[in-house]
């Protein structure tokens, strides 16, 4: 059973492919079915929803499908719930 | 996989339609309920009642008449009635339709009564139930199919599942000659370079980018916040999409790999060739799927990751799914499940397969969910205020 699903080998997160538990290791690949890091998870992470593959800074930017998807506004700990809260468009 | 040839209605002018309907379009909001009281006496009519159709000018009036047109004139359409208040539209309208060469007649209320209107329109729509129910199915070639896509209620699963499954479904499509359209003009935002280097040509390329440069503005001149509160919408962000940027790069899935898109359409424009074409639409469902029924397409391919539940009128409307909760959730929504591509127990190549299965299925009669359900929202593009 895999835990999450990483687009491009450049991500910074992985996509949640099933409901994740605080404090599982999760297991994940990347969908040219390579393997992908265990990450210990911090949060609890909803399916679909995204997790951090490493640390963040504010300002940083979050790479998904190997393209930027935004900037990060708070700072996230590998194995954190990326969303909203800690995520923000860089457009309009 | 062998792609077979389907059952599909040829039309006088040579096009090719999928669904057999006597419709009974409204010129104008207020002709509506003549419409509706006709199909309700008719079996087998059906009434294409919509919100506008008076003091509209300019562009609008223009996009207006181009929707109007063309939901009469789309292959899926056997025969029509028009019902208006004022004679000079309601012809102007019939004049249009008249084009392809299918039997179309048009009724004014004005100078006449709406119950009179009603009796004389419902012996034409009589007439024209029978002649169509006599029209029989013939073998098509897939290359003769138009097909439409657009995805709603997206989440992450649509960029991971469904969106790839339409993509190579179009790589394979198109391949074989059939036309396709993707739209979404301010969801293609975050992706519109990746999309950019999807054009056929630097002419196509740089169309492409003055209607999204257009669009974009549009958005920035009349935004009052970061638009987070619009897009992603709420059902995305339940889904997991934090940013348009991440929603986008999952809509654009659905281009499929290898295609180059030949041209850019406007909103209900009919492609002038075969090819993958961008037509300049609104990312609201009803909205959209209305602009490319009107535009000619006969079949509309819908992944869904929370669950949008639109249909059509007249396109039908195919929804597919890789998320496992909405699959289970709103299964009589979803006429593909392809949630199985998350666990890599699918392929993408498979499932386009299975998507390709459904689709010649539908073509060849069989009930999409939206049509089963009832589904058939008709919505204009208004483009601007009334005078």
């Amino acid at each position: 059973m895999i835990d999450y699903l990483m687009h491009d080998e450049q991500d910074t997160v992985g996509v949640a492919v099933v409901d994740i538990k605080k404090g599982h290791l999760a297991r994940g690949r990347t969908l040219m079915g390579n393997g992908a890091p265990e990450i210990e998870v911090l949060s609890e992470i909803p399916l679909g929803h995204k997790i951090a593959l490493r640390d963040f800074e504010p300002g940083d930017t979050i790479i998904k499908y190997g393209v930027d998807i935004g900037k990060v506004v708070n700072s996230i700990k590998t194995g954190e719930h990326v969303h909203v809260h800690n995520l923000k468009t860089k457009r309009w | 996989m062998n792609i077979p040839s389907f059952q599909g209605y040829r039309r006088e002018n040579g096009r090719v339609g999928i669904r057999n309907h006597v419709v009974i379009l409204s010129v104008d909001d207020i002709s509506n309920r003549a419409c509706e009281v006709v199909a309700n006496h008719i079996d087998g009519a059906l009434a294409l009642p919509h919100a506008y159709g008076r003091l509209q000018f300019g562009e609008d009036l223009e996009l207006f008449f181009r929707t109007l047109i063309g939901m009469g004139s789309n292959p899926n359409v056997a025969a029509c009635v028009v019902i208006g208040i004022e004679p000079e539209w309601t012809q102007h309208i019939v004049d249009g339709i008249a084009k392809t060469g299918k039997p179309v007649t048009g009724f004014s209320i004005e100078r006449c009564g709406e119950l009179k209107t009603v009796a004389n329109a419902s012996a034409q729509a009589k007439k024209y139930v029978q002649w169509a129910s006599e029209i029989q199915r013939e073998e098509c070639d897939v290359s003769e199919l138009y097909i439409s896509m657009k995805c709603g209620e997206s989440d992450t699963t649509t960029g991971l599942g469904s969106c790839p499954t339409v993509g190579n479904l179009v790589d394979k499509m198109v391949a074989l000659g059939a036309t396709a359209s993707f739209g979404e003009t301010s969801e293609l935002t975050g992706g519109e370079h990746i999309v950019r280097e999807k054009a056929a040509n630097e002419k196509v390329a740089n169309e492409f980018m003055e209607i999204w440069n257009s669009y974009n503005d549009f958005i920035l001149k009349e935004k009052t916040n970061d638009l987070s509160d619009s897009q992603p919408t709420k059902g995305n962000i339940r889904g997991g999409l934090s940013t348009i940027e991440e929603k986008a790069l999952g809509n654009i899935e659905k281009l499929g790999k290898k295609t180059k898109f030949v041209g850019c359409l406007k909103p209900a424009e009919a492609p002038s060739d075969k090819g993958l074409w961008f037509m300049d639409t609104s990312s609201a469902a009803a909205e959209a799927v209305t602009l490319w029924a009107a535009s000619g397409a006969v079949v509309h391919l819908f992944p869904t990751g929370q669950g949008n539940i639109v249909g059509n009128p007249i396109e039908p409307v195919i929804k597919l799914s890789a998320n496992p909760q909405t699959c289970a959730t709103m299964e009589e929504h979803i006429d593909l499940d392809v949630s199985a591509l998350l666990q890599g127990e699918l392929t993408v190549d498979e499932a386009g397969d299975q998507l390709i299965d459904l689709m010649i299925r539908t073509c060849n009669g069989r009930l999409t969910a939206a049509e089963a359900l009832g589904h058939r929202e008709f919505v204009l593009t208004k483009l601007y205020r009334s005078a």
